[in-house]
C-alpha cells in the first residue's frame, strides 16, 4: 500500500487541492502532514504543494528550506523515495539545495496565471515515466517568482545528465521566446536531481488533471502523480 | 468637553446631543471616540438603513439575510454558500496598494468570521479616464497588484470581476471585492455573544496605530489634506490571514467557539459592541490585555483602531485552553480581554479602574437620518438631446468601441490574479459573462459582479435595475439559475439632495427588480461621501450588483466557446434605440445624455423562464448577453473566442430602430446572442415564442471576417484579426507590457 505525505507549512495553499487529485481521482492513501510532523519519513512518497510558505517572507521557498522537515524530506530523497515539487514545493527544492539552480522573479516583475504547454525531455524519472518523451503536456502556471536561472556550469551539468525534464514550448512544440511565460533560461519549467527521483516544476499538475477543468478539455496533469504511483507498484 | 477636541471628530451637534441626554452625563473623550466611530456612516448605515428595506430579504435557498457579516444560502446537503461585499474607496485613492489588498483582507474576514472558507473573489473596479491620465495608470497598476498580492497568497481565486474608466472617478477610484465562501450549516457561526461568562478572546494581529479613525475617515469627502492621511490606511498581512483562516476553520469544528466577529471598520469598539447587541447582553473587557504593537498608545487608539488581522473569538468557558492550541499551532498572537455579561453595557477598564461605561444597544445603534431628496439640475438639462450623426464607417467604429478600455480583453488583469487555485474554476475568466467553480459538494455556482456609472448617472432608476438585469443574463448565460445578490451602493455625499435622490432611485431601481424575478438580497454595503472636494464634484452613481446561481448538471454549463461547433446565430430580445450612456455615445460621439435602456419587469420574469427551459433542455452551444457595446460587439466576442468569422443579416433582429448604428450599438436589455444547431432551432424558436420572447435567426458563424449586411447591402465588414488586435491588446499596450 502505497502512501504520498502532501507537507503543509504555514501558507501552504494548494495542499488541499494536491490531496483531492490524488484521493479522489487516484484512489491512493495521501495524507495532509504538517511541517512539524517527525514522521515524516514513514510515507512512500513526499509531495511539497503550492502556495506561499511563510508568506514568501524573504524570498519564496527560503524560510521552509531551513526548517527541520527539510531535513527528513532530504534523508528520504537521500534513501531514493520520490519528492516531488510544486510551485512553491519546487522554490523550497531549490532553496534547500535538493535540486540545483534559482528561481528569480519573472521577467515581467508580475505574477503571471495562465495555461502554458510544457514538454517532456526525460521521462525516465519517478515523476515522468507514464508521459512519453517530447510528448506535450497543457498545465497553468501561477506565480511571481518562477524563472529559473543557473550558471553556464550548472546548466552544462544539467544539460548533460538530462535534468531538464519539463521546458516551454508552444502548441507545435517548439522552445522560442513568446512560449517562455516568465523569462527562465532555455525555457526551464522543471527539473530533476541527477538521480530522478526529485523533482520539481512550477507549472501545476493538480489543476490539470480532471477535464471539468481544463480550457482543452485535457486532463494532462495526472500523468506526474500516476507515474509515481505506477513505479512504486511497479 | 471642549470643542477642541471634539473638532477631531465628525459626530454632529445633534448627536452629541442624544448621546448626553441619553447617558444623563458628560461622555469622556474615549467614549466620544467610540461614539464616533460606531456611529460613522461606514459603520451606521444611519443615512441608508431606511431607504434599504425596500429589498426582498427572503427566499427559499436563504438562511441568512442582511445584517451579519455574510448572507448565507442553502447549497443543498447540509453545505452552505456565504457571500458578502466590500469597497475600500478611500484607502485605495491614497494607497491604492494597501488600500485594495485590505480591502480584500476586510472581505476574506467576513467570510471567515461566519465559519465558512472563502473558495472565490470577484473584484470591480473603476478609475478616471484611462489612457490620458497617468494618476488613474497609475492607481489602476496598483490596485491589481494589490488584489492579487492579497488573494494570491492567501490562495483564494480571483474568478471575475470588471474594470470601468470615467473621468468621475479621476480622484476616487472605487476598488469594490465580493467573495464567497463555503462551509457546513452546522459550523456556522455569527457575530454575537449570546451567553453571559463565555470568553471574550481577540486574536490575530497585533493592535497598532494603523487606521485609526478609518471609518470616519472613509465618512468624509476626500480633500487635499487626505493624501497624507495613509495612517487611516491598513497594512496588509495576507500571510498572517492565512494563518488566521486555517485556525478559525480548525477551532469553529470544536463546536466551542459561541462567535466569532472580525475587525474591521470601527475596530475593537464596532466589534464589541455589535456582538453584545446582537447577542442581547453586554461586554466587559481589559483594555491592558489587547495586545499593541506599542506600548504607548492610548485607549482611544486601542478602541478605534482598524489594523488589520485581527478577530474577535467568543468561547465557552473552560474550552479556552483547547482552541489556544490551535492558536499555538498557527503561531497567532492571542488573548483573553474579557468576557460577556449580563448588563447591557459595553464596559471598558483598565486594571481596576472602569474608562469607559456605555448601554451596547444605544452605541451600536446610531440614530437614523433622514436626508433631503430632489431630482438633479443636470438630469433636467440632459432632457434636451440632440443626436449624433451616424458615421460612414461602422466597421472603424466597431473597432474603435472594442479597443475601448471599458469593452476590451481585461486579460492584464486577471493573468495577475491566480485563477486556478482551489482546482475548481469551470469557466475562467474572459471566457464567458460569468465565471462558475465547481462545488466540493459536486453543484457549481455561477457567479458574477456588475456595474454601468454611465447609465446610472443619466437615469439611476433604470440604470439601477439595468445592473442587475445585466448580472442575471450573465448567470443565466452560463446556465445557472439566479438564486440570490448582494449590492453595494457608491455615491457622493447623501447631505447633498441631488445625491440623495439619486441614492433613493438606485435603491427602488434594484429592489424592484428583486421583487419583480424573486431574487432575494442577502446583504450589501453602502459607501457615501465618494466625493471630491477640490473639484466640488461627486462620483457617478455607482451601484453594483452580484448575483449567484447554481448549476446542477456539469453537461448544462455553456460559455463563449462553441463545444459542438453549431454555428447558426439567434438573436434574443428586442434592440431598442437606447443609446443613452452607452459606450458608442461617450466612446465614438463623446455625447453624455440620450435614453438610457429601460428594464420591463415582466418581459424580464418570462426572459428567465424562457432561458432556463432552453438551458435546461440543453439546445444552445455557447451564449453571451449583449450589453456594453451592442450586438456588434457581443458578436465580435463569441468569433474570437470560436476563431471564427460570422455573417449576418441586421434586418433580422428584432429591433425599434431608424438608423444602423442604433441597431448595432444600443445597449437595451433583455437581450442573447446564441449559438445553435440545425437540429434545435425549431424547438428553441419554440420554447421563446411560447414565452413571447423574440427569438430570430440572423445569420452564422464563418470564415474569417465578420460581415453585417443590410437590406443586402454591407454595412460593416472587418477582419477577424483586426477584431483580435483591437479587442485583446488594448490594455497592455497602453501599459506599456
Amino acid at each position: 500500500m502505497i502512501r504520498i505525505a502532501i507537507i503543509r507549512f504555514p501558507g501552504t495553499n494548494c495542499d488541499r487541492d494536491t490531496l483531492h487529485v490524488i484521493k479522489n481521482i487516484l484512489k491512493i492513501n495521501t495524507e495532509l502532514v504538517w511541517h512539524t510532523d517527525n514522521n515524516i519519513d514513514k510515507y512512500d512518497v513526499a509531495i511539497l504543494p503550492g502556495g506561499f510558505s511563510y508568506g514568501d517572507n524573504l524570498r519564496a521557498g527560503i524560510i521552509a528550506a531551513h526548517s527541520p522537515a527539510l531535513k527528513i524530506i532530504k534523508d528520504m530523497a537521500n534513501k531514493g523515495k520520490p519528492i516531488l515539487g510544486i510551485c512553491n514545493g519546487f522554490q523550497i527544492l531549490v532553496e534547500s539545495g535538493l535540486l540545483p539552480g534559482s528561481l528569480l522573479y519573472n521577467s515581467s516583475l508580475k505574477f503571471v496565471c495562465k495555461w502554458i504547454n510544457v514538454k517532456v525531455n526525460n521521462c525516465k524519472t519517478s515523476f515522468t515515466s507514464d508521459c512519453k518523451k517530447s510528448s506535450i503536456l497543457r498545465m497553468p502556471i501561477a506565480h511571481a517568482e518562477g524563472r529559473y536561472f543557473i550558471d553556464n556550469k550548472g546548466l552544462k551539468e544539467l544539460k548533460r545528465n538530462n535534468q531538464i525534464v519539463f521546458t516551454y514550448v508552444n502548441e507545435q512544440g517548439i522552445k522560442n521566446e513568446r512560449s517562455n511565460p516568465n523569462g527562465s533560461l532555455e525555457n526551464i519549467a522543471g527539473i530533476s536531481n541527477i538521480e530522478g527521483n526529485v523533482v520539481g516544476l512550477m507549472p501545476h499538475p493538480e489543476r490539470s488533471s480532471e477535464k471539468i477543468l481544463s480550457p482543452y478539455n485535457n486532463d494532462d496533469g495526472i500523468k506526474i502523480i500516476q507515474s509515481v504511483v505506477n513505479n512504486l507498484k511497479g | 468637553m471642549n470643542n477642541n477636541i471634539l473638532s477631531q471628530f465628525s459626530l454632529t451637534g445633534k448627536e452629541i446631543k442624544a448621546i448626553k441626554n441619553r447617558l444623563k452625563r458628560e461622555p469622556n473623550e474615549l467614549e466620544i471616540a467610540m461614539f464616533d466611530a460606531e456611529w460613522s456612516e461606514h459603520c451606521s448605515y444611519k443615512s441608508s438603513k431606511n431607504i434599504l428595506k425596500q429589498f426582498p430579504t427572503e427566499g427559499k435557498n436563504v438562511l441568512l439575510g442582511p445584517g451579519f457579516d455574510a448572507g448565507i444560502i442553502d447549497a443543498g446537503n447540509g453545505n452552505v454558500i456565504t457571500i458578502h461585499v466590500e469597497s475600500h474607496n478611500h484607502p485605495s485613492a491614497i494607497d491604492p496598494y494597501g488600500g485594495a489588498a485590505t480591502g480584500v483582507g476586510g472581505i476574506l474576514r467576513d467570510i471567515i468570521s461566519v465559519g465558512t472558507r472563502p473558495i472565490a473573489l470577484l473584484n470591480a473596479l473603476r478609475f478616471g479616464e484611462f489612457e490620458t491620465s497617468n494618476r488613474s495608470k497609475w492607481l489602476f497598476k496598483q490596485v491589481v497588484k494589490g488584489i492579487g498580492d492579497y488573494g494570491n497568497c492567501v490562495g483564494i481565486p480571483t474568478v471575475g470581476g470588471e474594470v470601468q474608466f470615467d473621468s468621475s472617478f479621476e480622484r476616487n477610484c472605487l476598488v469594490d471585492v465580493v467573495c464567497i465562501g463555503y462551509g457546513k450549516e452546522n459550523e456556522i457561526v455569527l457575530g454575537e455573544a449570546k451567553n453571559v461568562s463565555d470568553l471574550i478572546i481577540i486574536v490575530g494581529g497585533k493592535t497598532g496605530r494603523d487606521g485609526i479613525q478609518g471609518a470616519s475617515f472613509s465618512s468624509q469627502n476626500l480633500g487635499v489634506e487626505n493624501e497624507e492621511d495613509r495612517a487611516a490606511v491598513q497594512i496588509p498581512e495576507p500571510f498572517t490571514k492565512k494563518q488566521i483562516l486555517e485556525a478559525t476553520l480548525e477551532s469553529v469544528k470544536t463546536g466551542n467557539i459561541t462567535g466569532v466577529k472580525d475587525l474591521g471598520g470601527g475596530g475593537l469598539t464596532c466589534g464589541l459592541s455589535e456582538i453584545g447587541d446582537k447577542g442581547g447582553t453586554g461586554i466587559q473587557i481589559q483594555i491592558e490585555k489587547v495586545p499593541v504593537r506599542d506600548s504607548n498608545m492610548s485607549s482611544m487608539e486601542i478602541m478605534i483602531s482598524e489594523s488589520q488581522e485581527r478577530m474577535l473569538f467568543v468561547v465557552k468557558q473552560g474550552y479556552e485552553n483547547e482552541i489556544f492550541k490551535i492558536f499555538d499551532k498557527y503561531d497567532l498572537i492571542y488573548s483573553i480581554i474579557g468576557k460577556v455579561i449580563k448588563d447591557k453595557q459595553l464596559v471598558i477598564k483598565d486594571e481596576e479602574k472602569i474608562i469607559a461605561k456605555l448601554p451596547i444597544s444605544f452605541l451600536a445603534n446610531a440614530p437614523e437620518i433622514f436626508h433631503k431628496s430632489k431630482k438633479p439640475e443636470y438630469i433636467k438639462l440632459m432632457e434636451k438631446f440632440e443626436k449624433p450623426d451616424q458615421p460612414n464607417n461602422l466597421g472603424k467604429v466597431l473597432l474603435k468601441l472594442l479597443s475601448s478600455p471599458n469593452i476590451s480583453s481585461k486579460k492584464w488583469v486577471y493573468e495577475q490574479y491566480d485563477h486556478e487555485v482551489g482546482a475548481s474554476t469551470v469557466i475562467k475568466p474572459g471566457k464567458s459573462g460569468a465565471a462558475v467553480l465547481r462545488l466540493p459538494n459536486n453543484r457549481y455556482l455561477a457567479l458574477k459582479a456588475d456595474g454601468n456609472s454611465k447609465h446610472c448617472y443619466i437615469d439611476p432608476y433604470n440604470g439601477s435595475a439595468g445592473i442587475l438585469a445585466e448580472s442575471c443574463r450573465n448567470i443565466l448565460s452560463v446556465g445557472a439559475k439566479p438564486i440570490a445578490m448582494v449590492d453595494h451602493l457608491q455615491f457622493g455625499n447623501p447631505n447633498d439632495p441631488e445625491v440623495f435622490w439619486s441614492f433613493t432611485e438606485s435603491v427602488k431601481g434594484m429592489a424592484d427588480y428583486c421583487k419583480a424575478i424573486e431574487l432575494p438580497c442577502v446583504g450589501g454595503k453602502v459607501s457615501f461621501y465618494n466625493e471630491d472636494e477640490i473639484e466640488n464634484k461627486a462620483i457617478k452613481p455607482s451601484p453594483l450588483s452580484s448575483v449567484i446561481g447554481f448549476i446542477d448538471d456539469p453537461l448544462k454549463i455553456r460559455s463563449l466557446l462553441s463545444q459542438k461547433k453549431s454555428n447558426i446565430i439567434l438573436s434574443i430580445g428586442i434592440t431598442n434605440e437606447e443609446l443613452g450612456g452607452s459606450e458608442y455615445y461617450e466612446q465614438i460621439h463623446k455625447v453624455v445624455g440620450g435614453k438610457v435602456p429601460q428594464v420591463d419587469f415582466k418581459y424580464e420574469k418570462r426572459l428567465h423562464d424562457a432561458y432556463l427551459r432552453v438551458s435546461e433542455e440543453e439546445l444552445i452551444d455557447s451564449s453571451i448577453d449583449c450589453s456594453q457595446g451592442g450586438i456588434a460587439t457581443a458578436l465580435s466576442e463569441i468569433c474570437i473566442e470560436n476563431n471564427l468569422g460570422a455573417k449576418i443579416n441586421i434586418d433580422s433582429i428584432n429591433h425599434n430602430c431608424k438608423r444602423h448604428d442604433e441597431m448595432l450599438f444600443s445597449e437595451s436589455h433583455g437581450r442573447f446572442l446564441l449559438t445553435s444547431s440545425k437540429n434545435n432551432l425549431d424547438r428553441v424558436m419554440k420554447i421563446f415564442n411560447k414565452y413571447s420572447i423574440p427569438c430570430n435567426q440572423i445569420g452564422e458563424l464563418d470564415s474569417n471576417e465578420i460581415i453585417i449586411n443590410s437590406n443586402k447591402r454591407n454595412i460593416l465588414n472587418v477582419r477577424l484579426d483586426e477584431v483580435k488586435d483591437s479587442y485583446e491588446n488594448k490594455i497592455s499596450k497602453v501599459m506599456r507590457d
